[in-house]
């Protein structure tokens, strides 16, 4: 296999959980409009949502002001934003044109669709009314795509490059989203409605809402949500699954490839503290520092494996 | 019904159909068929022309309109109705095209050689050496087994019974094999029974074909398989379907310059494993963009110093560097001369009569009769620069003649042919229309022509037009085997 042609895969499942998550946080700043509409708090809601995004400067640079509005529209259609949900659904689909043959009928058929539906579509469209609707719309195209990719991929190569990409920024996203609220988490942050209603909006917006309920059978705590959200095996959108899958995939690739020691070595490491680390502890010694630090593990895991299998 | 809505033969009374003969009945390699088709609804053929849609968009065959942003890519008309070809007719197609591209291959050796045919004054030594298709870089190089053109798509028309004649050789990078390909896909799918009623030599096995052509050109050097690859300018270029298609079909990678580099006196590919040496790479991209360092230095598209490395018999490249010579259009005159000088026999196919406006007769009898010729200009391609004689109007004649005057060598003439027509799928029921083929042919260790090829049909009642720019589909082209 090209290393082209493995980058590619890599960023088109990327690029196509990155609309999904996008949509997520949109789904919050939209939530959070009705809670806090008449004190101002959503205009931080929103601002944190761009950092959460990380673009917050680019939003900035735009000069434009912080309506929901404009900030809507440049989270979700804006074309010269690579992170807006069309952009990472252009990029996506362009990454696997490129690799057309590399891909199943299935997986681009699922990813053309909807880049030919966003194409044409106006700001005006996703007013307030339709905008769950919208965001709906783009996680059911981005759970199409994997279904049709984990379904119908044959089990080589291409297929581990795109779960390394998709489970990297995945990782990623929940660490960001953590990053953004991870103060009401801390011990001693009281117990008010305001805590509350940040800690369901966590949750949502890696939809864990309901799943915490089923899991923890009790209300909401801090201690319990940092867990789920960041040691639990069984939490799909955890930091240790997300890790465990790079790594399961990154095993396969030395197996099938004799390649990629140093990038299943920072995994394996990675996945190891995950799997030790107490909760009491990391909410004790610093959990800020702790998701910054992963953030910039997972850069550097990114790195690793482009240059390991030769993606440039 | 489509019985109530009689097929009425021929576009124009001088026009041959391919279905009916000139007393209304049917060709025999066309009585199934014409007895099938009076069973069938218009409204059958409606929901079969949305099926043939939808298995095109799936299989994502579409083709790149150059600066058209919103378009970008499309789906090629295609057309319901097959059109046939009896196994006796298709034996002389095969006979003309093989005699055909086997001259041409000794042509090409000849002209980066001795240049007997020059010597022999056989062709004027200008028209050669003098051309910018003729590539001084590839004097004296013996490409493996002396074959330059491997793959070759000849434009073929008929105008009457058995008249059938060779239009273009196209010998550089010739496209539009994916597309039989598909059509025959999708017409397997949509009329199961019409293949159950018919013979029709198979042409599923192209791809393999096509890789072991390839293979049988690897460089001496290369011991072992040879590892192929074909090189594709990349995804916005508009046969970019078709690079995939070929690539995915053989089994090989689909590689851009960017992915090749010239190391230690190889051509290798990046892959995740590291480098992996290539030895025949089927480009896709013309003789001007191969390699920057010997041509073109503005190409991105090409790899630094491919050329040097095919020269040392390191790489083969398909088709060769400098092929372009061979199916020039003012050369093209020239191949009845061509065929005749290397083989001692007389051309099986004919060539349409090209007046060669370089030669003062020739060009007096084209300005005395512009307004039933075609001219063309030598290095043009797709339709441009181009004058229609008949749809001209007299200004645009004139204007011609003074360009045609200014500069002669750059013109051609021909007359203007009569398409055969085919019965195709039209809103009313089915109508004549007229078409061309594209027969494909493998030139490596043997010549092997897949029966059949890429019919063209000009969609628009009363075209002469086949291009797919230009309001043209495709059909499923059959042979019949005996």
């Amino acid at each position: 296999m090209l290393g082209r042609t493995a980058a590619s895969l890599f960023w088109m499942s990327r690029y196509m959980e990155r609309a999904e998550n996008i949509a997520r946080l949109t789904e919050v700043g939209y939530r959070s409009a009705f809670m806090f509409y008449c004190d101002g708090g959503h205009r931080e809601d929103w601002r944190s949502i761009l950092v959460a995004a990380g673009c917050l400067d680019a939003f900035e640079a735009k000069k434009r002001p912080a309506t929901p509005e404009a900030i809507r529209a440049f989270l979700l259609l804006d074309r010269d934003h690579p992170s807006s949900v069309r952009s990472c659904v252009e990029i996506a689909r362009n990454n696997a044109r490129s690799v057309r043959t590399a891909l199943t009928s299935e997986m681009w058929e699922a990813l053309n669709s909807t880049w030919n539906e966003l194409s044409d579509l106006q700001p005006e469209r996703i007013g307030p009314a339709r905008l769950p609707e919208f965001l709906d719309w783009v996680r059911q195209r981005s759970a199409m795509f994997r279904g049709a990719t984990i379904g119908t991929l044959l089990r080589t190569e291409g297929f581990h490059f795109s779960q390394i990409g998709a489970f990297l920024e995945r990782a990623d996203n929940t660490a960001r989203i953590l990053k953004m609220k991870y103060a009401v988490l801390l011990p001693g942050t009281g117990s008010s409605d305001r805590n509350a209603y940040q800690w369901e909006t966590i949750l949502r917006s890696v939809s864990a809402h309901r799943s915490y309920r089923h899991f923890f059978q009790e209300s909401y705590q801090p201690n319990n949500i940092a867990e789920f959200l960041i040691l639990r095996q069984e939490m799909p959108r955890s930091l240790r699954y997300c890790t465990d899958q790079v790594q399961a995939s990154l095993a396969s690739l030395l197996e099938l490839t004799e390649r990629g020691q140093v990038s299943l070595a920072l995994a394996g490491a990675r996945y190891g503290k995950l799997t030790q680390l107490r909760v009491d502890a990391l909410l004790r010694d610093g959990l800020g520092a702790f998701l910054d630090q992963f953030i910039i593990d997972s850069a550097e895991m990114a790195d690793a494996v482009a240059d390991e299998f030769h993606f440039v | 019904m489509l019985k109530k809505q009689a097929y009425v033969a021929g576009g124009s009374p001088e026009a041959y159909d391919e279905m009916l003969q000139a007393d209304g009945t049917p060709r025999p390699q066309y009585a199934e068929l014409t007895q099938w088709l009076e069973g069938q609804t218009r409204e059958g053929f409606r929901h079969k022309q949305q099926e043939a849609d939808a298995i095109f968009r799936r299989s994502g065959i579409t083709f790149a309109v150059y600066g058209d942003a919103a378009a970008s890519e499309r789906l090629i008309p295609f057309d319901l109705i097959p059109r046939i070809l009896a196994a006796s007719e298709w034996r002389f197609l095969q006979r003309g095209i093989e005699q055909r591209v086997r001259a041409l291959n000794t042509f090409l050796y000849d002209i980066y050689h001795r240049q007997e045919i020059v010597r022999a004054g056989r062709i004027p030594a200008e028209m050669v050496t003098g051309n910018s298709a003729f590539l001084p870089e590839m004097m004296g190089f013996d490409p493996p087994r002396n074959v330059y053109a491997h793959i070759i798509g000849t434009d073929i028309v008929r105008t009457g019974a058995g008249g059938f004649f060779v239009l273009e050789d196209n010998l550089r990078t010739p496209s539009g094999v994916s597309y039989m390909l598909e059509n025959r896909e999708a017409m397997m799918r949509l009329f199961p029974e019409l293949f159950a009623a018919h013979r029709v030599a198979q042409i599923e096995q192209y791809p393999e074909l096509l890789r072991q052509t390839l293979e049988s050109v690897a460089p001496a050097q290369c011991d072992g398989d040879p590892t192929i690859a074909v090189l594709t300018p990349g995804m916005f270029n508009s046969a970019y379907f078709e690079h995939a298609f070929l690539a995915d079909q053989m089994g090989v990678e689909l590689v851009m310059g960017s992915d090749l580099i010239v190391e230690d006196g190889a051509l290798f590919m990046r892959t995740i494993r590291g480098r992996e040496q290539v030895h025949v790479l089927y480009r896709r991209i013309d003789d001007d963009f191969i390699d920057p360092l010997n041509f073109r230095a503005d190409s991105l598209l090409g790899v630094p110093g491919l050329f040097d490395l095919y020269r040392a018999g390191k790489v083969t490249l398909v088709n060769a560097p400098g092929t372009g010579i061979a199916d020039d259009k003012a050369i093209y005159a020239y191949v009845p001369e061509i065929i005749e000088f290397y083989t001692g026999e007389k051309p099986i196919l004919n060539n349409v009569p090209t007046f060669r406006c370089a030669v003062d007769d020739e060009c007096t009898h084209v300005l005395d009769n512009l307004q039933d010729l075609v001219v063309k200009e030598v290095h043009g391609s797709g339709g441009y620069g181009m004058l229609i004689g008949p749809h001209a109007s007299k200004t645009q004649r004139r204007e011609f003649a003074t360009r045609i005057q200014a500069n002669p060598g750059n013109y051609i003439a021909q007359p203007t042919l009569s398409l055969s027509t085919c019965p195709s799928f039209e809103s009313n029921g089915i109508g004549p229309r007229h078409v061309d083929l594209r027969p494909f042919v493998l030139i490596g260790d043997q010549i092997r022509i897949t029966p059949g090829g890429l019919t063209r049909v000009a969609l628009k009642k009363g075209s002469l037009v086949v291009n797919s720019s230009q309001g043209g589909g495709t059909k499923d082209t059959w042979v019949l085997e005996d």
